[in-house]
């Protein structure tokens, strides 16, 4: 019961992440909330025993892809035009 | 137009939704992925062929080992490829840029930095050589290893950390963990097995064939992590410089 309300918890936040992302016009703030998507998924995978992909989803996804996303909106214009 | 395009979107997140119905619930012993000969084999077997503990680590890097190979390789490619685009593109001028990042490298957050950084490495070959036996390996410690190098360009500024990690030496370094994947699996081609065939290097190992495929692993997971590391930095240098190396995030 615990775990099945803990899964619809994250499944419901990873959608309204998900459309936050497209939804917000500031990048970094898209880029940040986009690092929330990936550690959502991560807490996912764990809880479902995956665990290399876990560690991989929080390194890469949650980690170093946002910062490059950062880094990459910085030489942009900061707010997307649509 | 853009009304179009959502109906288009939602028709085809309701299609994804419906097509979910038709996979198996999870966790299912029925399941396909589940009852295919070759899980059992590799559940039943690794343990006994290769003596590592971590079976994902044993399906990757022993089983497929062809396939890790080449997604470093891949890894490589795009690292070289960002670095080439944005190097030979034409140069945007200084003031299209929202921000001019110009500052002083804070106290308190290079003091910080400076005390997270060596257990953020330690921890990177940790999980990298601990690979085998629990959950991580070469991509992870790699990105973790390649993370400290950037929280070093965010912290000081990018100058430093090239001085530390020049942009010439990533790529050889890059270039340098495939060597090491490929140059274990021709050494297993030398002594008589195939191509990444590890079990052959217990000619030369004082192991048996099992423990030279567990340590042969260790290997091939240093040569990714090698490559992952160089070309995470890589990317985040010319990313955030727009392939300039200079005056970055």
């Amino acid at each position: 019961m615990g775990l099945e309300l803990f899964n619809t918890l994250i499944l419901g936040l990873l959608v309204v992440v998900a459309i936050l992302t497209l939804w917000v016009r500031d990048l970094v703030v898209s880029a940040a909330v986009f690092a929330i998507y990936s550690f959502l998924m991560c807490l996912l995978w764990a809880e479902m025993g995956a665990v290399d992909v876990a560690f991989t989803e929080a390194t890469v996804g949650a980690g170093v892809s946002t910062v490059i996303l950062i880094a990459t909106v910085f030489n942009l214009k900061r707010r997307a035009k649509d | 137009m853009k009304r179009l395009a959502f109906i288009l979107v939602l028709c085809l997140g309701l299609l994804l939704a419906w097509a979910v119905q038709d996979f198996p619930v999870w966790g299912d012993p029925q399941a396909p992925a589940s009852s295919s000969p070759l899980s059992s084999h590799f559940i039943a077997n690794t343990g006994v062929d290769t003596e590592v503990p971590n079976m994902v680590t044993a399906v990757l890097a022993d089983y497929r080992g062809f396939d890790t190979m080449f997604e470093t390789v891949v890894v490589f490619i795009a690292g070289v490829a960002v670095f080439s685009i944005l190097r030979g593109g034409p140069r945007r001028r200084t003031r299209d840029r929202e921000f001019v990042v110009d500052f002083e490298p804070d106290l308190i957050v290079t003091n910080t930095v400076r005390l997270i950084i060596p257990v953020i490495q330690i921890f990177a070959l940790y999980v990298l050589a601990h690979g085998h036996v629990s959950p991580g390996g070469g991509f992870q410690g790699g990105v973790a290893m390649g993370a400290s190098f950037i929280l070093i360009a965010l912290a000081w500024d990018l100058k430093s950390a090239l001085r530390r990690f020049p942009v010439e030496r990533c790529f050889a370094v890059a270039a340098l963990g495939i060597v090491i994947y490929g140059g274990i699996g021709l050494l297993s081609m030398l002594l008589g097995g195939e191509f990444l065939d590890y079990a052959h290097l217990s000619a030369v190992l004082p192991v048996s064939p099992e423990m030279a495929r567990y340590h042969a692993m260790l290997g091939v997971e240093i040569g990714v992590g090698f490559t992952v590391t160089a070309v995470m930095f890589a990317l985040y240098a010319s990313l955030s410089t727009d392939g300039r190396m200079r005056d970055g995030l």
